[in-house]
């Protein structure tokens, strides 16, 4: 029995590693050509390893810039998300309507959509508005894209505290909002976080949504403005494309490291969704 | 924040979940009601205002240059009948099946499900090590992703240097095979979701469920199969859902890869709808694709609140 669950353990350690490998091979390209002033599309470790590419577009053109967009967008569109999803959740937490249930069905049902398709009609609704290439309305747009799902897993979090603490304070004369602001939010704060993390990271890497919204060069996030590297030259440099990257994967790396370190990780999120 | 109208709504609610019935002033539950305004208020303009804008232009002829331009008519089903007798609609619809079937129903989900189990049994090395990497490929930005997928799979990439090394003949797997090459790029890209949904799933099992069916002799896979997999049947359901409508809707990992190429043969529904409404500059028809994949979206999500209920009441 023992020999036959050593055998089980060796096995599926073996399996994991050969994966695990899988999925880490990608990933060399990137590391090996942002060090190689001649890289190409192969996997080679650099002869001469060079920071030059990381010189090279560490300027305020195709770093600098590019980077403090994305985090005013993403930045601005997950505190809008968080304190929208927060004050939404609160209510649904906590006092019973016969309103709830159909609008969590409807929010939930929203999680479903495929954004998109919603960008053709919300082209032509940013038409209309005066909307286009603005830094404020792509915020709202994409705030408004995440918020169902951050609805959603904010209000399984905030379900996790207690409702006794709150109502000693109501007797107390605390307001509903003093409550939501003293009580539940320290009292869910991981959640919290997780939620926010989430909603950042994935606005980060949101490709089609700054892409389709904003136009001038000045305004656009990293996320598309990695794209002027296939510019109308020709082949690229590959070396500066992975070096610009990495930078630009940096953000999001620390974030999720944070993430696992105090918070649980990416699995407490898991055990949200899992429903 | 607003702690000036709270006190009013919370005053005549001492016990806080008390239901409607006690006469309590239709205003005040309406104030209590207030935070969810903001929220509400956004997903109207921003999500309710173009699902109605499409169900409006999906009808006519709207276009940014030409006829539809200048003035937009009312066409009917026009736009549905060209898309369905179109060839490169019906190869885009075939492409997005295919695309979902591999990268999320069978690759993701499969082998999310595969990692979840086999790290239960690992070192904590091991899976400490494998969860980074699933991860991190997930935490990568979208456009990241698919350039280092586009190296991976290239004529000269890690890939063929690969096969070639075990004596298997390669390909530019971009060129030949573009909607295999983006669909092991998604699975690449998304198995994480399904690996934590069933990590946490599986976390809440008794293990004394399953060492009692080994005591019973089940082997390893019907204890699988009849033990475990009906115990997650409800995350199974929700994940399928979740990563389906997720992949239905993949557009930046193949237009940074593959532009829809080489051709059309990898142009799915979403990178249809992006070319013909904005390089053909057909809003109307455009907006009819969207209309459509809207519909795809709008069944699973359906599909999948009713086995939430079902759950639920059972």
């Amino acid at each position: 029995m023992i020999a036959r669950d050593r055998i089980s353990k060796l096995t599926a350690n073996l399996i994991l590693l050969a994966i695990g490998v899988l999925f880490v091979l990608p990933l060399l390209w990137v590391l090996f050509a942002s060090i190689n002033r001649t890289a190409g599309l192969r996997v080679e470790f650099p002869t001469h390893p060079t920071l030059g590419n990381f010189k090279a577009v560490l300027n305020t053109d195709t770093t600098y810039r590019p980077v403090l967009n994305g985090v005013i967008l993403c930045g601005g569109s997950a505190l809008l998300t968080m304190v929208c999803a927060v004050l939404a959740a609160y209510p649904l937490s906590r006092f019973r309507s016969k309103f709830n249930r159909p609008f969590l069905l409807t929010v939930l049902f929203c999680t479903g959509l495929p954004i998109t398709a919603v960008m053709v009609p919300v082209y032509g609704l940013f038409v209309q508005l005066n909307l286009v290439d603005t830094i404020g309305g792509t915020i709202m747009f994409m705030a408004t894209s995440a918020l169902p799902f951050a609805i959603w897993l904010t209000k399984t979090f905030m379900d996790g505290v207690p409702i006794s603490l709150e109502e000693a304070a109501w007797v107390d004369g605390a307001g509903n909002m003093q409550a939501l602001r003293r009580i539940v939010l320290p009292l869910m704060w991981p959640g919290i976080a997780v939620v926010l993390i989430f909603t950042f990271i994935g606005m980060w890497g949101n490709f089609f949504v700054p892409f389709m919204l904003l136009l001038s060069p000045e305004r656009l996030p990293a996320s598309v403005s990695i794209f002027t590297f296939f510019g109308q030259y020709g082949e690229p440099n590959y070396g500066q494309l992975a070096a610009y990257s990495l930078i630009y994967t940096t953000p999001v790396l620390l974030l999720y490291l944070l993430l696992s370190r105090k918070l649980g990780g990416a699995f407490a999120l898991g055990g949200a969704i899992k429903g | 924040m607003t702690s000036t109208v709270a006190p009013t709504a919370a005053a005549p609610a001492p016990s806080g979940k008390s239901t409607g019935r006690s006469g309590k002033p239709r205003a005040a539950k309406l104030v209590r009601m207030l935070p969810l305004s903001p929220a509400i208020g956004l997903m109207l303009v921003f999500l309710a205002g173009p699902i109605l804008y499409c169900l409006y232009a999906a009808f006519t002829n709207m276009a940014l240059t030409g006829t539809g331009a200048a003035n937009v008519q009312f066409v009917g089903l026009d736009n549905f009948r060209k898309a369905f007798s179109s060839g490169a609609f019906t190869n885009a619809i075939w492409l997005t099946l295919v695309f979902t079937l591999i990268s999320a129903i069978i690759g993701q989900n499969t082998l999310g499900l595969g990692l979840a189990l086999l790290m239960r049994r690992s070192t904590k090395v091991v899976r400490n090590f494998v969860g980074t990497a699933v991860i991190g490929a997930w935490v990568l930005p979208e456009v990241v992703a698919a350039y280092l997928l586009s190296a991976f799979f290239n004529d000269d990439g890690t890939l063929n240097v690969m096969l070639r090394a075990v004596g298997l003949p390669g390909q530019d797997w971009l060129y030949g095979a573009p909607i295999i090459a983006v669909s092991l790029a998604n699975i690449w890209r998304g198995t994480a979701f399904s690996m934590l949904v069933y990590s946490a799933a599986l976390s809440e099992i008794p293990k004394e469920i399953e060492e009692s069916a080994e005591m019973d002799g089940a082997s390893g896979g019907r204890r699988l199969l009849f033990v475990t997999v009906p115990m997650i049947s409800r995350a199974i359901m929700t994940n399928l859902m979740l990563i389906t409508l997720q992949t239905l809707s993949v557009f930046g990992l193949i237009f940074a890869m593959t532009r829809g190429g080489p051709g059309t043969k990898s142009q799915t529904l979403p990178l249809y709808m992006y070319e013909q409404a904005f390089s053909f500059s057909q809003i109307g028809y455009g907006t009819a694709i969207a209309l459509v994949m809207l519909a795809i979206g709008a069944i699973f999500s359906l599909i999948y609140l009713r086995g939430l209920n079902s759950e639920a009441a059972a």
